[in-house]
């Protein structure tokens, strides 16, 4: 009896511990990651690298990171209203089983799918060459909008269906249209959700470098108009890679682009928290 | 009346919105579609597709070692991520103690949001040295830059998104399943592998596919650590090429034919791209 029992238990046994081990491994490459490119980094953050112009002396990140805050900044411009728009028409709008939702769900999905090198050439063909816009802050921003719209209207349109119908039936019931109910009831209500997909979003474009090589360009200037040829930071963090020239700085670029991840990570985590308690 | 033009118009505004992205999926497809294919029917599809050298100055554009390439690090991918990447999510849903849960489950959404520089950079100090290191023991010689090292990062990176739709598709089980097997004598393990795994099953598969959709897909990452050698690779420690650093690689300098070459490696990317995503909606739907 004692026996069959303890052969029975194999299983069990080799299946927990297997489970047990791949969570191990997981945990284990993620600190390893965060661990190493901080131990080797920190030790490297130098007032130099923060220097307000760029040159091969000092290798400064700051022109770098503010041309990412523009880039976010522009990104957000267009894809926000535009994601959170057609989120509010799918959820709000559109009659059921419509086809045109479906349809756009299919093209949204498809357009998430879609590799951010694919996005660059298309940004490079389109914005680049097509539009005339040369290599420019306008010609990225616009490409990486395109990048991280499917990411804004999902998340909207989470948020949207998560808002209670009697809240659009009171508006309704008092009166208002669907217009005053969508903007002064429910966009409040989900907007922490939004919130939420929007700050996702801005990490997606944060560490982007695929879409933006042949789209922004490398150049290592603070921007001066939107026409102007830059490198965000992840741009930046690949040359000095690249290069292989500047390899204690690109540790501390990657320091520093892991705490902007790691802060918009928390921020996007604390919002989203704070919507499942109520 | 000036109400119901207000509500019409934004009606109107919110459709168009809805509407960017169609636009955005056509223009991507005829932008690319238009630059790539009459490169493809110059150099002869065959040509293109099955040739095995790829040498821009002698008008070679054959780019079958990349597709091989890019099929070879996906693969790897798949093979180290996708057994520890369910495992993980089952010892997420089914073994972790909450207070472990509210540290690993961040952890995770964190793991997906580290860019793909650091990735690879990660690559280039860490794993390239290791892969030389312990190749080296079995007296083999190579730098390091190979397609096991593509397929280790690429099996990292693939990790948190495996991870998270697995779990949420082991979640979306009846518990009664579960409690099933527990009530006809099977141990915790057992109902878990046996009973709730074979009903995620579709889920699972779908997370797969995403992986798959995300190597296939990567660049950066891969051009910092697989060497870059436009060859057929004869095993895993050669170095290969992938399909996207081949664009990456060349677009900066690349003119005429040898530009649309690339362009036209790009619609190749986006053809496998596009399958796997409709076998993703497809799978779906399915289980939906």
């Amino acid at each position: 009896m004692m026996k069959e029992e303890k052969n029975k238990d194999y299983l069990s046994s080799l299946l927990r511990i297997s489970v047990y081990a791949a969570a191990a491994i997981t945990s284990i490459a993620l600190l390893l990651l965060i661990g190493y490119i901080l131990l080797k980094g920190i030790p490297h953050i130098t007032p130099e690298l923060f220097a307000w112009e760029y040159n091969s002396e000092n290798v400064s990140l700051l022109p770098a990171l503010l041309n990412t805050l523009f880039m976010v900044a522009l990104a957000l411009c267009i894809a926000a209203p535009l994601g959170i728009f057609a989120a509010i028409y799918l959820v709000e709008y559109a009659k059921r089983g419509n086809k045109l939702v479906e349809f756009v769900r299919l093209t949204a999905e498809t357009l998430s799918g879609i590799p951010s090198i694919v996005y660059g050439l298309f940004g490079m063909l389109f914005f680049v060459g097509a539009l005339g816009w040369e290599l420019s802050l306008l010609s990225g921003s616009f490409t990486v909008a395109i990048m991280i719209l499917p990411i804004i209207m999902r998340t909207t349109e989470e948020a949207l269906k998560s808002v209670p119908d009697s809240y659009r039936e009171g508006s309704f019931g008092l009166g208002a249209g669907a217009l005053r109910t969508v903007f002064r009831i429910v966009l409040p209500s989900a907007m922490p959700g939004i919130l939420a997909g929007v700050i996702l979003a801005t990490g997606r474009i944060v560490g982007e470098t695929a879409a933006l090589i042949y789209t922004a360009g490398t150049v290592a200037k603070l921007a001066d108009s939107v026409f102007s040829s830059t490198r965000t930071l992840a741009v930046h963090m690949y040359m000095l890679a690249n290069e292989g020239l500047h390899i204690e700085q690109a540790y501390a670029t990657a320091v520093i682009l892991l705490i902007i991840v790691i802060a918009i990570n928390w921020v996007s985590g604390t919002i989203a928290g704070r919507i499942k308690k109520g | 009346m000036m109400k119901q033009y207000r509500e019409a118009i934004m009606r109107g505004v919110f459709l168009l919105a809805a509407c960017v992205s169609i636009l955005a999926v056509a223009l991507i497809c005829v932008f690319l579609f238009a630059n790539g294919i009459p490169a493809m029917l110059k150099i002869g599809i065959d040509e293109f597709l099955l040739g095995e050298i790829w040498r821009p100055g002698n008008n070679l554009y054959g780019i079958f070692s990349m597709i091989l390439g890019s099929i070879g690090v996906t693969a790897g991918a798949i093979f180290i991520g996708v057994p520890i990447g369910i495992l993980t999510a089952i010892f997420m849903a089914k073994f972790c103690p909450l207070g472990i849960y509210r540290i690993l489950k961040p952890a995770i959404d964190l793991m997906a949001g580290i860019p793909s520089v650091v990735y690879g950079f990660f690559g280039m100090v860490m794993i390239i040295p290791t892969v030389r290191t312990i190749a080296g023991w079995f007296n083999i010689y190579t730098d390091g830059s190979t397609m096991l090292t593509a397929s280790i990062l690429l099996g990292m990176m693939i990790l948190p998104t495996i991870i998270s739709v697995s779990e949420s598709s082991i979640r979306a089980v009846p518990e009664s399943y579960y409690e099933g097997g527990l009530a006809l004598g099977a141990s915790h393990e057992r109902s878990v592998f046996f009973t709730i795994l074979p009903a995620a099953k579709s889920g699972i598969l779908a997370a797969v596919i995403l992986g798959i959709g995300r190597a296939i897909g990567e660049t950066m990452a891969v051009i910092m650590v697989s060497g870059n050698q436009p060859r057929i690779p004869n095993g895993i420690l050669s170095g290969v090429r992938t399909m996207t650093a081949n664009i990456v690689l060349e677009m900066g300098y690349a003119a005429d034919l040898h530009r649309e070459a690339l362009i036209a490696t790009a619609v190749v990317l986006f053809i496998f791209i596009l399958l796997i995503n409709v076998a993703f909606s497809l799978l779906k739907r399915r289980s939906e």
